[in-house]
């Protein structure tokens, strides 16, 4: 699996580039002691003029580069605490809806098919909006409008695998229904869950930037968004001041959805083989 | 007789889905910090003591918690999504005023991309295993990864200010006063950028989307017999692979009706376009909980009216979904 992947040129991209991204957060501290808020410059020094804010300054004068260098710890967190917390309310709801099936499996997915038809962005919105703007209502609400997908996707894993004959035999070895669901079905639908998880972060991490851009960030956490909102009234004096943040964001995201599509052609080679997208 | 029970059926979901989403709005207001009726008034300092004591009346915020939650969907089911002390007007008024300019775009952009991701998909799809496939895929996945705001900004940047092309913001020229023809093509102008740069990251969806259902439905058994018959590639990709690779590409088009929505707060924000989306920006800023969550519902049952649609469309064009359920 891993000979798979590893030849999977896309996936090694998005690899390397994941991993570039994590070192500048780690090392964001280092490099920029001062912190993203610091006034190092006069505002609006222009990009390659400077050698020690190679990225220029902003509208206050603050460094660019250490701006994007924090915002990527930001992005990471979000993303991967929101799908993490997305996956603790899917996972569950979806394995006992297609485990017990019936009433339970019913209810569920009313519920489900409820939050899909709410439009997720405008929830997320409304959730920040309301609990006030600060890194964990902005996780709760990236997590609840993600969670949907992972429950419909745990539901058909589960009743799929369910069926099968090991579940026989651990019902006639006497397993308890609860423990045969946990020990027995669910680690056979790990491999889907961690294809569509390495997707959703990916997605957090674009739905973070959104509500950042709106104003809608943790006012004390610089990140990529509020940077694109702050300078979207200077575009036309100021152009990089809106790139740049663009650009660390698509690359994120981009390295993300490879590595998620190299997983899935990985773990699933029956359906690479009929050239997926 | 079936479609038309399966409809009504449809319909009755959606007032359900309308009702929990009301509830679901009643909760949140009492979930805000603070008191409902001061977080009612907005917190700007708009309300003095007066105002806070007639909202605490008229919402009866002083009688038990189910007889308030009952008066707000009550008030909700006759469209009545409170007050905009804010905007001093009805929140149903303001939106009535704005939801036009967000049909006009959010349309647009569905349509645009729907059309541009199927041909784009088509195309790739024909050409698999070549540069020009790869290039296509390349840059689907590019847009997929893109930010819809940033993107929309760049367009800004290049379109608008350094080639001078297309208007940057707005939905008409402000004090030229066009009339008939003339005033429409102002609005298309304004509207090119709006649309495309939201109508981008769906047009990727769609043409991965089709790109891998057109490669699935060629390996099936009634595309050789096709082939056997003689005909050629191209009719084959458009008489018969097509018209089955396309199914789920409008499924999930129609399901993802939502995220078009959501997505057009964020480019009216860019674009200064005055639809529901900007007014939803503009009540971040002053914290107008009402217009909030009056925005929130009404574009909750846009999505709901959308998928009631696709799913009518749907079994016209195919009546085998019928006869199945």
């Amino acid at each position: 699996m891993w000979k798979r992947f590893a030849s999977n040129i896309g996936a090694m991209v998005g690899v390397v580039l994941l991993i570039a991204v994590i070192a500048i957060a780690i090392i964001a501290p280092m490099l920029y002691p001062g912190g993203p808020w610091q006034m190092v410059q006069r505002p609006f020094l222009v990009p390659f003029t400077m050698e020690a804010y190679p990225l220029g300054t902003d509208t206050l004068g603050r460094n660019v580069a250490a701006q994007l260098a924090y915002g990527a710890q930001v992005s990471l967190l979000v993303g991967l605490v929101s799908t993490l917390v997305a996956l603790l309310i899917g996972v569950p709801l979806g394995a006992v809806a297609g485990f017990y099936g019936g009433l339970a499996d019913e209810g569920a997915m009313r519920f489900t098919e409820f939050f899909q038809t709410i439009p997720n962005f405008a929830l997320a919105i409304v959730l920040v909006a309301i609990f006030q703007p600060n890194l964990t209502s902005i996780i709760l609400a990236i997590a609840i409008v993600s969670w949907p997908p992972v429950a419909r996707l745990v539901r058909a894993e589960v009743m799929s695998v369910r069926k099968r004959e090991f579940v026989d035999a651990a019902t006639l070895a006497g397993l308890s229904k609860p423990r045969i669901l946990i020990t027995q079905v669910l680690p056979n639908t790990v491999s889907p869950i961690i294809v569509m998880a390495s997707l959703m972060v990916a997605t957090a991490i674009l739905l973070e930037s959104s509500l950042s851009f709106l104003g809608l960030g943790d006012p004390n956490a610089m990140s990529w968004g509020y940077m694109i909102g702050a300078a979207r009234t200077v575009i036309r004096s100021a152009w990089w001041l809106s790139f740049f943040p663009g650009v660390a964001i698509i690359i994120t995201v981009l390295a993300l959805n490879l590595i998620g599509e190299g997983l899935n052609d990985a773990l699933n080679p029956h359906l690479s083989r009929k050239g997926r997208a | 007789m079936d479609t038309f029970i399966a409809v009504l059926s449809r319909i009755a979901k959606a007032v359900l889905t309308l009702l929990a989403i009301a509830v679901l709005n009643f909760f949140l207001l009492h979930a805000a910090p603070g008191d409902p009726a001061v977080v009612l008034a907005g917190e700007a300092g708009a309300a003095d003591e007066q105002m806070i004591a007639q909202l605490r009346e008229r919402f009866g915020l002083d009688q038990p918690f189910y007889v308030q939650l009952g008066k707000y969907v009550w008030g909700i089911m006759q469209f009545d999504l409170g007050y905009s002390f804010r905007q001093g007007m009805p929140v149903s008024q303001l939106i009535m005023e704005r939801l036009p300019a967000t049909l006009i775009l959010t349309l647009t952009a569905f349509f645009i991309s729907l059309g541009m991701g199927i041909w784009l998909g088509v195309a790739a799809s024909a050409r698999v295993g070549r540069a020009s496939d790869s290039l296509l895929t390349t840059l689907a996945l590019l847009f997929y990864a893109t930010p819809l705001y940033w993107a929309a900004l760049m367009a800004v940047l290049v379109f608008s200010v350094w080639l001078g092309w297309l208007p940057a913001f707005g939905f008409e020229t402000v004090g030229a006063n066009y009339t008939g023809l003339a005033r429409v093509l102002d609005i298309a102008k304004h509207l090119v950028l709006p649309a495309l740069t939201l109508g981008l990251f769906f047009m990727a969806v769609y043409m991965r989307m089709t790109r891998a259902s057109m490669l699935e439905v060629s390996q099936m058994d009634f595309v050789k017999t096709a082939k056997a018959k003689g005909l050629g590639g191209a009719a084959i990709r458009r008489r018969h692979i097509l018209r089955n690779a396309i199914l789920p590409v409008v499924t999930l088009a129609g399901l993802q009706a939502g995220q078009l929505v959501g997505g057009a707060v964020l480019t009216e924000t860019v674009f200064a376009w005055p639809g529901i989306g900007r007014l939803m920006f503009e009540s971040l800023a002053a914290r107008d909980y009402n217009t909030i969550l009056g925005v929130f519902i009404v574009s909750a049952a846009m999505v709901i009216l959308f998928n009631i649609i696709t799913d009518i469309v749907y079994r016209i064009v195919d009546p085998r979904i019928g006869a199945r359920s």
